[in-house]
């Protein structure tokens, strides 16, 4: 166990390198002269020759990304560009927001998901298996702001129990509750359908095994050997491809914090990008692939404890 | 007749639905176990042995499998007819199972202990103190060695043999009196494989259950069974006392087998000798289903199917030229 995170947290380490040289490289490419941007529009060059100096954009690249590794290693991530608040300040106050919005999707959905595509798989090749296999269809070609959108008129606004803009507080107050219903709804809804099909197929490939024929031989009653056996074996993949689906839930994010105006990342990075904030965009950026690392570590976790054999 | 036995498996029928229509795996198939008894079943793969046993068990997969006929009677009482709940009941209760695929056969997430535990508690057993040890005990009775640590051991952490082990203290965790045991050995090591038969002779004669031993081995059957089901093609061809069998087999179909008994020294455990293979169920011929194969076919034979009959006291053959012994000599 202790094993398995040891041996990620090294594998970790050139990934780790990877971000931090794609954040750099991210300055490199980005069109427009930061120094122009930190200068604003009426600056004279002077001056914009004395800032570009300052925040040595005059130096050659390699010593530019040295000063760059020493900045990230002492967790400076530089200041907004527009705020003039530091980048890591920014950074915290969204993450928060973010990962409510993450989880409380994630929580009722993945259940929600699983559960439907037990159910499919049971009732294979019945009405109940072709509904729930055409709604998780619909659930994945419906564009997310969409979703939202109806959700916004349906429950904000024609029966207006939840309210929509913003984030009135966090999670555990009745009112933040109620604010982070909305997003985590529709954000939620775009994973069900990957979840019930991919529950779906590997409930249906584990209940063919031999050892759930062995349990049936045992005299375990149906419903064990569904659930202990068929999806117990079955949440093995499951939980692999609720992993992958994080980063597709994170761009799914990045549009709901939009529509709700949510104060997190997503929003952070869009509000950056679009005021060519750069260091804003390249934190946000760089969070989020840490964040996948992150949720990779959690993935090889909980395969380890699903499945013995993957345990030393 | 005199007492009820055991198991009396009459005219049963197993069909599969499959894209070019229903094939019948199982065809008529008739013979019965008596307590504590062993029963051999033997033919070449694909002649309905697996199927015939899961069909007894209840573990036919239905669709695309369904009983097409037949009844299966357990101490008198139908199978087919009992509701779900009360054949579950029976599953790793009164009837154990041991399969062919000791590497697949346990579920790779779940400790042995554990498992056989699961099997204890489906069949009444609360206390989990008690079902722990009366696990380990079964480890103990099956010689896994150092049982009480290796209960907690997981399947892949076992070879196949020891797997195999753990396959028979499940399926006689609840002191059964049927064992089915679809050739155990088959998937092991040619040593592995007679240490395991020696088991479970060892643990039939202890407990008294009865044996129904599905093998292509012919020397196993001459060494352990008391009686002797031949199967071919989904058709019983010929039943007899193994000890009878042996002296004079009457089925040209046995006979076949018998010089095709292979040997423990060699890697062959296909039965090649006999020229041909068995008709696929969609292709099943009017006549005799051997007659394809059979040095000795007639015209008749290839016309209407032989029906099995009593040719001599207790040998049963399904074969219009049987006995054979006089024609061969
Ligand atoms: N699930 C299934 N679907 C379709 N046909 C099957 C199925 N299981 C077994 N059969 C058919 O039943 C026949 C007998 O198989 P089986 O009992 O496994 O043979 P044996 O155990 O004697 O080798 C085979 O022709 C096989 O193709
Ligand atoms: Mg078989």
């Amino acid at each position: 166990m202790l094993n398995v995170i040891a041996q990620r947290l090294v594998l970790s380490v050139p990934v780790l390198f990877g971000v931090l040289l794609f954040g750099f490289l991210l300055m490199q490419i980005v069109p427009g002269d930061p120094a122009l941007v930190v200068a604003g529009p009426s600056a004279t060059p002077d001056v914009v020759a004395a800032i570009r100096e300052e925040m040595g954009l005059d130096k050659p690249v390699l010593v530019q990304f040295w000063s760059y590794l020493e900045r990230m290693a002492q967790g400076d991530l530089g200041r907004s560009m527009i705020s003039n608040k530091a980048v890591t300040e920014e950074l915290a106050a969204a993450l928060g927001p973010t990962l409510e919005l993450m989880i409380g999707s994630m929580l009722w959905s993945v259940p929600v998901g699983i559960a439907m595509g037990t159910l499919a798989a049971v009732l294979r090749g019945s009405l109940v298996d072709r509904a729930i296999m055409a709604l998780s269809v619909a659930g994945v070609s419906l564009p997310i702001f969409f979703i939202s959108l109806v959700l916004i008129q349906w429950l904000g606004v024609t029966y207006p129990m939840f309210t929509f803009i913003g984030r009135p507080g966090p999670w555990y107050t009745p009112e933040g509750f109620n604010g982070l219903f909305l997003p985590a709804l529709s954000l939620g809804l775009i994973l069900i359908g990957p979840v019930a099909r991919m529950t779906r197929s590997s409930v249906l490939e584990v209940l063919k095994l031999d050892h759930v024929r062995t349990a049936r031989a045992k005299g375990v009653s149906e419903t064990r050997v569904i659930l202990a056996h068929g999806l117990r074996n079955a949440l093995i993949p499951v939980i692999t491809l609720v992993g992958l689906q994080v980063g597709y839930l994170l761009g799914g994010a990045v549009v709901t914090e939009t529509i709700f105006s949510w104060p997190g990342l997503g929003r952070l990075a869009v509000g950056a990008i679009l005021s060519s904030d750069f260091t804003v965009a390249q934190g946000t950026i760089m969070l989020f692939a840490l964040g996948f690392i992150t949720v990779n570590l959690i993935v090889d976790i909980l395969y380890s404890l699903l499945d013995p054999r993957v345990r030393k | 007749m005199t007492a009820t036995p055991l198991l009396d498996v009459r005219d049963l029928a197993i069909e599969f639905k499959t894209e070019g229509g229903a094939v019948r795996a199982v065809d008529g198939v008739s013979f019965s176990v008596d307590r504590g008894k062993t029963i051999g079943i033997v033919g070449e793969s694909g002649c309905g042995k697996s199927v015939t046993s899961l069909g007894i068990m209840g573990l036919i997969p239905t669709p695309p499998g369904r009983y097409a006929g037949g009844e299966v009677l357990f101490e008198g009482r139908d199978l087919l007819k009992m509701s779900a709940q009360e054949r579950r009941g029976l599953r790793g209760g009164r009837m154990g199972m041991v399969f062919q695929e000791p590497m697949t056969s346990l579920n790779p997430v779940y400790t042995i202990g554990a498992q056989i535990i699961e099997c204890l508690k489906a069949h009444g057993m609360r206390n989990a103190r008690e079902a722990r040890d009366r696990a380990v005990e079964l480890l103990d009775l099956v010689r896994l060695p150092s049982p009480s640590s290796r209960v907690d051991d997981y399947p892949h952490q076992l070879s196949g043999g020891q797997r195999q082990r753990v396959m028979i203290a499940l399926a006689l965790a609840n002191n059964p009196d049927l064992l089915i045991a679809d050739e155990p050995t088959t998937a092991l090591d040619v040593t592995i494989q007679a240490q395991i038969l020696d088991l479970m002779r060892d643990l039939s004669d202890r407990t008294g259950a009865a044996i129904m031993l599905i093998t292509h081995d012919l020397g196993v059957v001459a060494e352990t069974c008391d009686d002797v089901v031949v199967m071919y093609a989904g058709k019983v061809v010929e039943r007899a006392p193994a000890k009878d069998l042996f002296d004079g087999p009457m089925h040209p179909y046995t006979l076949g087998l018998m010089a095709a008994v292979p040997r423990l020294d060699t890697d062959a455990d296909r039965l090649e000798t006999i020229p041909g293979a068995v008709p696929p169920p969609w292709a099943m011929p009017a006549g005799c289903r051997f007659a394809s194969r059979c040095p000795l076919a007639t015209d008749q034979c290839r016309q209407s199917p032989p029906p099995l009959r009593e040719i001599a006291t207790n040998r049963l053959v399904a074969c219009w030229r049987a006995p054979i012994e006089e024609i061969a000599a």
